[in-house]
């Protein structure tokens, strides 16, 4: 079973949906707190995330850096514009790999649904040619770094 | 990486709602230019170069047929862009599939310790 979603919307977003099991509380703290995020933002097997600062409030910053045995390193930065817990968090975030990428904006909503969440998270890239930029190549290197909330996507 | 220059152009392709519309059409049927310039306030050369845009892409082949050139779907790059997202999907799922585990370690260690909920 397939719970996640990932299409793009219009000429600038992408939007990814997925059910989780647990409370809308517990998923927003999984998206805020650095130790759970360490957990599980990841991507492919053999990454971790020895950095991770997430200062949850606006105009706070966030900064991931992941790395794996073979000395791969990337990493990400960003800021939070809103948080509304535990239903919405906004935030700002570019990659480096190791180029900058365009900056992606993105709203996560966590709404309760049955006694689990459902999640959607909605990524805005500055136009067409950015977005289009991130789900091919863009996207591939993060992937292949570790990488991907495609941010979606795709 | 010709895959990945390939599908560079595939989604900018897809980023003009002019070309979505094409394919939107096209997925009916094969139709010509004319019959694809019609519903739009468009000249013929701006869709003609729409559908160039679409062919560089792989989304759309054109055959002969006396002095017609129908265009139609091409199923192979449509078919890549499909796999492609695919791709995507089973790589955020990866992370999200963690997310599960560390939620349901919440729940359990949230639990014991009888806090809320």
């Amino acid at each position: 079973m397939s719970k996640l979603t990932l299409k793009t919307e219009g000429d600038t977003h992408v939007v990814v949906t997925r059910r989780f099991a647990a409370p809308p509380e517990a998923v927003y703290r999984a998206h805020t707190d650095a130790k759970l995020l360490q957990k599980w933002l990841l991507g492919p097997d053999g990454w971790t995330m020895p950095v991770c600062i997430t200062e949850a409030k606006p105009g706070g910053k966030i900064r991931y850096e992941w790395t794996n045995s073979k000395g791969g390193e990337f990493h990400l930065t960003g800021e939070y514009v809103e948080l509304e817990p535990y239903s919405r968090i906004v935030h700002v975030e570019r990659m480096f790999l190791p180029d900058r990428t365009p900056d992606n904006h993105v709203e996560t909503r966590f709404d309760a649904d049955g006694t689990g969440t459902l999640m959607t998270m909605r990524m805005t890239l500055p136009n067409a040619k950015t977005r289009a930029a991130m789900l091919s190549t863009g996207m591939e290197k993060g992937m292949e770094a570790s990488y991907v909330r495609l941010e979606g996507m795709l | 990486m010709a895959m990945t220059m390939n599908l560079d152009m595939t989604f900018a392709a897809l980023a003009d709602p002019t070309r979505r519309a094409i394919l939107v059409r096209l997925a009916k049927g094969e139709a010509t230019v004319m019959e694809l310039t019609a519903p739009f306030k468009m000249t013929q050369p701006a869709i003609s170069q729409h559908l160039k845009a679409l062919e560089d892409a792989g989304l759309v082949v054109s055959r002969v047929d006396g002095t017609r050139r129908p265009r139609r779907l091409a199923k192979v790059g449509i078919e890549a862009m499909d796999q492609w997202l695919e791709m995507l999907r089973k790589a955020l799922e990866k992370n999200y599939n963690r997310l599960d585990a560390v939620l349901a370690d919440m729940e359990t260690t949230t639990t014991k310790r009888g806090e809320r909920r």
